[in-house]
């Protein structure tokens, strides 16, 4: 099969929960230096899906929603980020479904602040509940293949392992597990948080992975627009290579030339 | 406001905060603080679970009610 000749994006769209995607990246919306370079970057990136999240309302100083912002450009998945319950997770998702009309959302609860950690046993609990409810439940958890199972025998629609802690930039820590991850998953694997640049995402996909959720490797890149663009491309590269096939590795040199009719043999 | 007055009337938790009861409906609330109850991005919990957007005209607020007024903005 010639994948490049099919085209890397006709012929081989991302399907979650019966949604096409061409894009395979995903972009967080959290601190840029302002609207103007999210959008731009947003735009770069070539994403379909945008992440937001749910927030009380400053009721003395209404700010803008990013509703209208991102209007027309790309969709909105709503994420829990921040919680730490169950509880707060399923009632956070049920708020999102009505604010935004979607019943997408990116499950998020947190078991320890510092590590910003996935809380799985809260995971396990909020994803059977939303799902039931009739949510699509992409869910941020730990690089673990038996949770990864688990969650989708529940339901999710995707599993969304951490590369590394949201926001370090420490790229993928254990590329032995997300790979163990992405051979076995019955659902899309997308690689959410830890991406520092452009060839951790390029690995993502290049271990199998069906996408990359980031948000703070492009928000916080010294030129946000730019990193984008590159994390767009490398997303498409790791997956053409993905589905081209690495050559095996090999313990010594494998000559590329012909070794017959050397000069002075 | 006589002191009387003040401790007689009821009272709500909006979004964490105590506050006096001072609007009948969800919707009367939010025009009340010049939020636009057909903003799009918007939701709100009474008491733990959600009020779709087409109640919020009939939703009555009764003493002792927790309210969350939410919005999507940017986020990771």
């Amino acid at each position: 099969m010639n994948v490049v000749e099919q085209g890397p994006r006709a012929a081989d769209p991302l399907v979650i929960a019966g949604r096409s995607f061409s894009s395979r990246l995903f972009l967080g919306t959290a601190g840029y230096p302002n609207q103007k370079v999210m959008l731009d970057a947003i735009a770069a990136s070539g994403t379909e899906l945008v992440t937001a999240s749910i927030r009380r309302l400053d009721l003395s100083n209404p700010e803008e929603g990013i509703v209208d912002l991102i209007a027309g450009r790309a969709d909105l998945l709503p994420n829990t980020a921040g919680c730490q319950t169950a509880r707060d997770a399923v009632l956070t998702a049920e708020l999102a479904r009505e604010a935004l009309e979607t019943n997408w959302v990116k499950l998020e609860i947190i078991g320890d602040r510092e590590l910003l950690y996935p809380d799985v046993e809260e995971l396990l609990s909020a994803t059977d509940e939303l799902v039931r409810k009739g949510f699509v439940v992409m869910v941020y958890c730990n690089d673990d293949p038996v949770t990864c199972r688990k969650l989708a025998d529940l339901g999710a629609a995707a599993v969304m392992p951490l590369g590394s802690p949201i926001g370090s930039g420490l790229g993928i820590a254990n590329p032995h597990l997300i790979e163990l991850i992405t051979a076995r998953s019955p659902v899309p694997v997308v690689l959410d948080a830890g991406i520092g640049t452009a060839s951790d995402a390029a690995l993502a996909m290049e271990l199998g992975c069906a996408a990359v959720l980031l948000n703070t490797a492009v928000s916080r890149a010294n030129d946000p627009v730019a990193m984008a663009r590159a994390m767009r491309h490398a997303v498409e590269a790791g997956r053409l290579a993905h589905r081209a096939g690495r050559i095996p590795r090999r313990r010594y040199a494998e000559p590329s030339s012909p070794q017959f009719g050397l000069v002075g043999s | 406001m006589t002191k009387a007055s003040s401790v007689a009337l009821p009272r709500i938790r909006v979004n964490g905060a105590d506050e006096p009861l001072a609007a009948a409906t969800i919707a009367e609330f939010l025009s009340q603080r010049g939020i636009d109850p057909a903003g799009p991005g918007l939701a709100v919990a009474l008491n733990g679970a959600v009020v779709p957007r087409a109640q919020w005209q009939d939703e009555h607020l009764n003493e002792g009610d927790r309210i969350e007024i939410v919005h999507a903005r940017q986020g990771g």
